[in-house]
């Protein structure tokens, strides 16, 4: 048996845990630089809010109807999900995290659960146990497998004091199936789904009544067939649908292949120092994922992006590649080539609205061929050592202690580095409650 | 060069978490030999907190339960795991606000209460309820004069 514990409205849920007062009233949490709806309270959802509006098109009914809005404060949200992690754990020892605001908790060495009734009370208890422990609420599906109990879990009550549901036999889990349409199963994109309603296969049990070896023949081969056993109750080890699902295939084959850091200014920028120290941040951050990933990039490209809603025409999106004489994750080298880049693609009096860095041509580290203008090998063992003990060091006293100069070294008369000008916007930024000695939670 | 510095950084020395604790007083001459029986590392963390997951911690801003203890500036550590009873101190919600006050039965009802001459005691109206939010189990006070950790 799986658990699929979902937190409601997590972002939302996280901000009121620390501001009472928000309990019944409207809120909204806004995505990185203020642009869209991430999160909604379900006041929220009842004035008619969607999911990814963009803020600036809502604004007035936000207004005209008082509701709370924020910035999205990721150390807050990061803080509490690893809290509701914590607590999740003390049920089963294997808790699998699956984002920030929903895990898997797999109960299979729970032997002494075996009734329906007893699943319900053990789901109920985590559910309950996660409210009074971290104040977060959350919904609970729990089925034989993955993709049944992601099914349970969005067919759980939203209201009220129970919000579990189990579907633990076929006798539970069929009716449920032929509720819901069938690009709601998890792992259906859009291309099978649309592939599917022409077939005249709508919901979920239609999908699951077919054979199993029409869907190993036509959805995805060995894939489809797990998903049909999936659909019968027997669980997939190996089953993980992000790998598969037709519209996050192309990014998730991409990740391995590039790494990136872009974003969007909060005012366009034309400065070459401004832009300079943003673009060398971009790698700095691009450089740490790379190491994270033990890979070293061929080639960097440095992206300036203009206004897209400009009436202007030509393009939006500029770009320079810089191919490297080896590969590296280098912080300094790769920053290096960056700032190359950016002198070669900007031009004088133009304002940029976003910029990045794209590395791409990766292979794993330390592979590298000695190049006759790359150093020898004793530079690339220093630069290594370089690079491991800036990353300790960052990971033990805060992210960017040690930072390369080319960011930006200017601060704030209490010494404090001060925020970019580059930063985007976050203008109804709640404190960072629970991680910030300085925005420590307060009562009075 | 570099490595030695990566040596030292991993040196225990910065632990944030841990102070070591000695079983008896440092001697000026001859190693004691019960220093070959140190005892375990003291680590703060496990009294503050029990529950790590549900505790928080809080910066006092009011000055109603400074006799109990509790001054302006000081931090609380508030743990959401624990059942509030008659005499604990709690962090409430009161008309949207987070609260900390001691927590009293009076005739079976509950009243909030301040640990200050100056501020009265709030009783409950059982038909609101009373929410609490979590039990305060520590007070960390500076006596230096500046406020508890920065």
């Amino acid at each position: 048996m799986y658990a699929l514990v979902d937190c409601n409205n997590f972002y939302v849920s996280c901000e009121r845990v620390f501001a009472p007062q928000l309990e019944g009233r409207p809120v909204v949490v806004l995505s990185n630089n203020d642009g869209c709806l991430i999160s909604r309270s379900q006041e929220a959802k009842d004035l008619g809010l969607k999911m990814g509006e963009p803020y600036h098109l809502v604004r007035p009914l936000l207004e005209q109807h008082r509701v709370q809005v924020f910035s999205s404060n990721y150390a807050l949200y990061g803080d509490m999900s690893r809290r509701v992690v914590q607590v999740m754990s003390s049920f089963t020892p294997a808790v699998e995290v699956y984002s920030i605001d929903e895990a898997f908790l797999d109960f299979s060495g729970l032997d002494w659960i075996t009734k329906k009734s007893d699943l319900l009370t053990y789901g109920q208890q985590v559910r309950n146990t996660v409210l009074n422990y971290t104040g977060i609420p959350t919904c609970v599906g729990i089925a034989p497998t993955k993709t049944l109990a992601k099914l349970a879990n969005r067919l759980a009550p939203r209201t009220g004091p129970t919000r579990t549901m189990v579907l633990a036999t076929a006798a539970d889990w069929e009716p449920a199936l032929a509720r819901v349409p069938v690009d709601t199963i998890w792992g259906v994109g859009r291309r099978y789904a649309r592939k599917l309603t022409e077939l005249g296969i709508n919901t979920g049990l239609e999908l699951a009544r077919l054979p199993e070896h029409w869907l190993r023949r036509h959805l995805g081969g060995v894939v489809g067939q797990r998903l049909w056993r999936e659909l019968h109750g027997q669980p997939c080890l190996e089953w993980n649908p992000a790998e598969w699902d037709d519209d996050q295939l192309q990014p998730n084959t991409a990740s391995r292949h590039s790494v990136t850091c872009t974003r969007s200014f909060g005012r366009p920028q034309h400065q070459e120092t401004v832009l300079a120290e943003a673009v060398a941040t971009f790698a700095t951050k691009a450089a740490e994922k790379l190491r994270r990933h033990g890979q070293a990039a061929h080639l960097v490209t440095v992206i300036l992006g203009t206004d897209r809603f400009a009436p202007a025409p030509g393009p939006k999106t500029h770009t320079a590649v810089i191919s490297l004489p080896t590969s590296t994750n280098d912080t300094g080298m790769l920053i290096k080539a960056a700032l190359q880049g950016l002198r070669h693609l900007r031009r004088a009096g133009t304002a940029y609205h976003r910029a990045g860095v794209l590395l791409t041509g990766l292979e794993p580290e330390g592979q590298a061929q000695l190049g006759l203008f790359s150093g020898s090998a004793a530079d690339q063992q220093r630069s290594q050592q370089l690079m491991k003990a800036m990353d300790g060091l960052n990971a033990r006293f805060g992210r960017q202690l040690v930072r390369s100069a080319a960011m930006g070294v200017a601060k704030n008369v209490d010494g404090l580095l001060q925020k970019p000008v580059w930063a985007g916007r976050a203008a109804h930024c709640s404190p960072r409650y629970t991680t910030g000695w300085d925005e420590l939670w307060q009562v009075r | 060069m570099l490595t030695s510095l990566h040596d030292f950084i991993s040196a225990s020395l910065f632990s944030t978490r841990e102070l070591p604790l000695f079983g008896c007083p440092v001697p000026a001459g001859f190693p004691s030999p019960a220093d070959d029986h140190l005892e375990g590392p003291f680590d703060l963390n496990r009294l503050l907190f029990r529950h790590p997951a549900s505790t928080f911690l809080a910066r006092v801003s009011g000055d109603s339960m400074i006799e109990a203890g509790i001054h302006p500036g000081d931090l609380v550590a508030v743990d959401r795991a624990l059942r509030a009873d008659h005499g604990s101190i709690v962090v409430a919600v009161v008309e949207g606000e987070h609260t900390i006050k001691r927590l009293q039965f009076r005739a079976g009802q509950p009243w909030l209460v301040a640990e200050n001459a100056r501020y009265a005691p709030l009783p409950i109206d059982p038909d609101v309820g009373l929410l609490v939010w979590g039990v305060v189990t520590h007070v960390i006070h500076s006596l230096a004069g500046a406020p508890a950790a920065k």
